[in-house]
């Protein structure tokens, strides 16, 4: 069963529906690996034999009578812990939540289950995705499958980690800043954020509700794809989910064609603030789309600079309106101090102890820009600068196809390197927060091993809202040409996993 | 000298509902005093009318028929509480006895 857990999930799926293996073989052996390497990569929270085995069970059963639910049907999947599921415990990362199990399924969940796919587990994350390592998460990080020193990305690391490490062929993953795509880069693998909308938010633990997106994690474009169709389309439980389809992903992937093909370098996003062995990286795969015979050319996105800053106003405010709902009463933790405390004494209790330090620090950084006399200065300035980047990508837009910069400013850093410095940390996702604060597609596309250090490195392609077609189309011309240099792909050269 | 004062700290976990000891005061003002100077280069970003988006993908509002749709029962409403009573959440006093 061992070459199974190598395939990817288009593969897996073909194989399932050819009848040449069960739904039943394929998740067991993705479940028995994870069983035991979890302990190493630390990616799932929870992970339930019963559960994905009679998922896949159901799954087989509907195939001998003749029906395939999905093209991914019985090909088995992480999904990220912040997603409410009915049948495990739904943490976010967090001690606020700990063992509590949901009334209702995430529309995403439910998507996955119509169409025919066992779940294997919940993954690991920073505690509410506020983060880009998983060490905020409250239950420890989870481990780079490259380097098991090395932080896997986040806040999806459990996602990113399960999908580089085989424990799961594909994930879901969620992404506000780049949660989806710090961690693909940095692992080697696949991850996309869809265009604001097109897969539906509801009961999706929310972080910031004008940023959060849900999207596919995966080890090929393709496998990305395909889960980006499974779980996309108007969700009446979401009024901000899109009316209208965007097409299929896997048909703008199997026919992507480099002809024609503009592509715009963002002037902001080229620089010596990246890592040289990523900067190397990135700039291969431009010469190699040059010689492909696509058109490049620098676009200048000025505000871009003030990504960051506006984000990190942004995000806390919307995040600590977000996190009121967790106040001990109606779930969730309570701890009742000592004497006889009124309701306001217990919330501030249950929340000091429910909570970690980076949602403090975020929730109080939110309360503090929302507050009268700094609403104006700093919320309303961040919002203003949504406009300028807005403004920015439609003029580059107007010139280009997509705009590609490199996912992350470095390799997989250290675990513990930056935890004690939150403003380090934040500087991770420099080159992604744009596309959330403007609703655009964004993707990561492994594209090399750094020089100095051996660890992958991802490029990531930014596209026009509603483009997502347009984003696979570039990223699985990426992956074709890396994989015409390299014979397999990048994540075949990562170490193999073992527990000694 | 920071804007992100000890007691302002005290405030806004107050306001936040967060217990804070007086330890973790000082350590968020110093975090956050860095933060906000770092954040509060967005008032240098805008200059002149702009308009504000508070959401990235322009929509509009959609009405729909009021139909009698199954949702979650009292009793599964009520089930992850920590505390409930006569079909009902129950909370610690809301005011103070003083």
């Amino acid at each position: 069963m061992s070459e199974l857990i190598h395939k990817s999930a288009s593969e897996l799926a073909d194989l399932i529906a050819s009848k040449a293996v069960s739904s039943v073989e394929v998740t067991e052996a993705f479940f028995d690996r994870s069983v035991e390497l979890n302990p190493l990569t630390h990616s799932y929270l929870y992970l339930n034999r019963d559960t994905a085995l009679g998922a896949a069970k159901a799954a087989d059963a509907a195939l001998a009578g003749g029906e395939k639910l999905s093209p991914l049907h019985g090909v088995p999947i992480a999904v990220k812990d912040n997603l409410t599921t009915t049948d495990a415990p739904t943490t976010s990362g967090s001690k606020i939540l700990e063992g509590w199990v949901p009334q209702y399924d995430a529309t995403v969940v439910a998507k996955l289950r119509q169409a025919g796919l066992p779940i294997l587990g919940k993954t690991n994350l920073d505690e509410f995705a506020m983060g880009s390592s998983t060490e905020y998460s409250a239950y420890g990080p989870s481990k780079n499958p490259w380097d098991l020193t090395r932080i896997p990305g986040g806040s999806g690391g459990g996602s990113s980690s399960a999908v580089a490490g085989h424990l799961a062929p594909i994930a879901i993953g969620s992404d506000t800043g780049g949660s989806i795509r710090f961690p693909a880069a940095v692992t080697g693998s696949v991850g996309a954020k869809p265009t604001y909308g097109a897969v539906s938010r509801y009961g999706l633990i929310a972080l910031a509700s004008s940023l959060d997106q849900i999207g596919p994690v995966s080890n090929t474009v393709l496998d990305s794809a395909l889960l980006q169709d499974v779980i996309s389309g108007h969700d009446k439980h979401d009024s901000t989910s899109l009316p209208q389809s965007l097409g299929s992903m896997a048909d703008a992937v199997r026919n992507a064609d480099v002809k024609g093909l503009r592509i715009g370098v963002v002037k902001q996003l080229d620089s010596d603030a990246f890592q040289p062995g990523v900067k190397a990286c990135f700039d291969d795969t431009i010469a190699k789309l040059v010689a492909a015979g696509a058109e490049v050319v620098t676009v200048d996105c000025p505000s871009f600079e003030y990504a960051i800053a506006a984000y990190y106003l942004i995000l806390p405010a919307e995040a600590s309106s977000n996190l009121a709902k967790f106040d001990s009463v109606r779930f969730g933790l309570r701890v009742t101090p000592e004497g006889n405390p009124t309701i306001e004494r217990v919330m501030a209790a249950t929340r000091e102890a429910g909570f970690g330090p980076e949602v403090k620090r975020r929730i109080i950084l939110g309360t503090y820009a929302l507050s009268s006399g700094y609403y104006d200065a700093y919320y309303g300035s961040a919002q203003k600068v949504r406009t300028l980047i807005q403004q920015d990508l439609a003029k580059a837009f107007s010139q280009v196809d997509v705009l590609l910069t490199p996912t992350a400013p470095t390799t997989a850093f250290k675990i513990g390197e930056k935890v004690n410095d939150p403003l380090a940390m934040y500087l991770n996702d420099i080159a992604t927060i744009p596309a959330n604060l403007a609703g655009i597609p964004g993707m990561s596309v492994p594209n090399g091993l750094a020089f100095e250090d051996g660890l992958p490195s991802g490029v990531q392609i930014l596209a026009p809202a509603m483009q997502d077609a347009q984003m696979y189309r570039v990223g699985s011309i990426i992956e074709q040409m890396y994989l015409a240099e390299w014979g397999s792909p990048l994540i075949a050269k990562a170490p193999k996993l073992e527990v000694l | 000298m920071s804007e992100i004062t000890p007691d302002l700290v005290r405030h806004l976990a107050s306001l936040s509902r967060i217990l804070v000891t007086d330890e973790e005061v000082e350590t968020l003002a110093g975090e956050l005093g860095l933060i906000v100077e770092s954040v509060a280069t967005v008032t240098q970003a805008v200059q002149g009318d702009v308009a504000a988006t508070s959401h990235p993908i322009p929509m509009a509002n959609v009405f729909r028929e009021d139909v009698v749709e199954p949702s979650l029962t009292q009793e599964s409403a009520l089930s992850a509480a920590p505390d409930s009573a006569e079909g009902r959440f129950r909370v610690a006093a809301i005011l103070d006895e003083e």
